[in-house]
């Protein structure tokens, strides 16, 4: 739970104006429904890997369609770790 | 002749005042906008001294996206920003949901985004790349803060950057002025911007151009026009200005600032005593020449003359090219100052902040005096009569002002402003 709370704070970053914190959901997608840009991606990866010290792929970042992807992805990686 | 071009919004963020009337209040008043950088002086350079806009005042979200302010390091961007939103909201035009393809952007900058660049570089030099972020495009590319700006008022017509160096902010300008007056664009967002810091101010400290005397005195630093000048002070900043043709204008009911009556911009091809530093005297009195004759406008009825006046040896070679293109008698001679005086030589942005400043004089109809003239420099007083230069700030007639930026590459840009009565 914890792990979605730092995401969602991520994430919120990177909203447009128009889209409101509430609409960051589990299954919300980044580019359909929270209109993230796929440029804006980009930095939520960046920001992911410091928050969480893990490194993401290419094809991670490929993957993320939604916000219960990445979280999927990140709690991969910290116990790969 | 075209259609008419007029001024109905203008910005401003300089080392002189965020605000238009913060930073004409300062030009009258003779306020110094040059401050001492413990930054420069920690990195040994001569002049430890430099012009940069305050933004502690300044709330970004009033300008920016909330999501376009992460890692945000092009200043240029910052001021270009704060300027064209400004000139924007007095010109009374609103960020719309549409493509307005009657509106352009032309924003004139020497380089963008040098921090973030300094920051690029080192990450790919440790091999880290894919860590730049999505933003290193934008904040480096020297169109980014025309782009920036084109998208908060979703312009739909010509939206790019324009470069001649120091002369990039009247070109700018005229760039907005001609695609009005061509009847291809109806409003044209226009300007220029340059960056602080030493990044963009070192080069010029290593040309030895910059004052070195007066780190402790940065009030007396820039001296145009003196027998004491000695260097310009480097500084950054933007303006903006809002051109429309003026039925557009008049028909909406928008208050005009000024008219811009003509110009030119030439170059003198680095011959004859032209180079990558200095002007060929003919390519300057070529510049204002055609500018008057672009305008339609005769010498004598020129009511101020507002130069580029760095404060370098070539102040009075400067005067000498205006009085020569002239062609009037000394005692004829129009009054003539320069605001680098205040704040400093702001590169790129020079032009246009000191365009707000002409403008001003005409909305005001004040001229504002030159700064720290003791003694004016004794080959400017074998050309013109030294009330011509020493007068101080008060109420004046202006009708028509002319104003000139010249840059490296031997490029010259004159435009001339006309006195608009709102009825």
């Amino acid at each position: 739970m914890e792990h979605l709370t730092k995401l969602k704070a991520i994430i919120e970053k990177y909203l447009p104006e128009d889209v409101d914190v509430a609409s960051i959901q589990l299954e919300s997608k980044f580019i359909e429904e929270l209109n993230i840009n796929s440029a804006h991606l980009v930095d939520i990866v960046l920001d992911v890997e410091d928050e969480f010290d893990i490194m993401l792929e290419n094809e991670d970042m490929d993957k993320m369609k939604s916000v219960q992807d990445a979280l999927s992805i990140i709690e991969a990686k910290i116990k790969a770790a | 002749m075209g259609r008419r071009v007029v001024i109905t919004g203008m910005g401003v963020c300089s080392p002189l005042g965020n605000t238009l009337s913060q930073f004409t209040t300062n030009l009258y008043e003779g306020k110094n906008g040059i401050r001492f950088w413990e930054e420069l002086a920690a990195l040994n350079f001569s002049c430890q001294l430099g012009g940069k806009p305050d933004l502690s005042e300044i709330e970004l979200t009033n300008y920016f996206a909330k999501n376009q302010l992460n890692g945000l390091q092009s200043t240029g961007i910052i001021y270009g920003m704060i300027a064209a939103t400004d000139a924007a909201t007095q010109a009374q035009i609103q960020p719309s949901d549409s493509t307005n393809w009657n509106l352009g952007v032309q924003f004139g900058t020497g380089i963008s985004g040098v921090a973030k660049f300094r920051e690029a570089i080192y990450k790919i030099d440790e091999s880290n790349v894919r860590r730049l972020g999505s933003t290193s495009v934008y904040q480096t590319m020297s169109s980014g803060v025309s782009a920036l700006i084109a998208g908060k008022y979703g312009a739909g017509n010509v939206v790019a950057t324009n470069s001649s160096a120091c002369s990039s902010g009247v070109e700018a300008l005229l760039l907005g002025f001609e695609r009005i007056q061509h009847g291809k664009a109806t409003q044209m967002l226009v300007g220029s911007t340059s960056d602080s810091g030493p990044y963009i101010w070192g080069g010029f400290d290593a040309l030895r151009v910059l004052p070195r005397k007066y780190n402790a005195e940065p009030e007396q630093a820039s001296r145009p026009m003196s027998a004491s000048a000695s260097g310009f002070v480097p500084a950054s900043g933007a303006a903006a200005f809002v051109l429309e043709d003026l039925e557009t204008a008049q028909k909406r009911g928008a208050t005009i600032l000024a008219e811009i009556v003509g110009g030119n911009v030439n170059s003198g091809g680095m011959r004859s005593g032209g180079s990558m530093t200095a002007a060929n005297p003919e390519g300057i009195q070529r510049c204002i020449q055609a500018a008057l004759n672009n305008a339609q406008v005769e010498a004598h009825q020129i009511s101020s003359i507002n130069g580029h006046l760095t404060a370098t040896t070539k102040d009075s070679f400067e005067i000498a090219q205006w009085k020569e293109a002239l062609g009037l008698a000394a005692a004829d001679f129009p009054p003539i100052n320069s605001f680098k005086g205040h704040f400093g030589h702001a590169l790129a942005a020079s032009g246009a902040i000191e365009c707000v400043g002409v403008v001003q004089q005409l909305v005001t109809q004040q001229r504002f005096g030159n700064r720290n003239i003791e003694e004016v420099h004794p080959q400017i007083v074998h050309l013109v009569p030294e009330e011509k230069i020493t007068f101080s700030s008060s109420t004046y007639p202006q009708n028509y002002i002319i104003k000139a930026s010249f840059g490296f590459g031997d490029v010259n840009a004159c435009i001339i402003f006309k006195h608009y009565q709102n009825t």
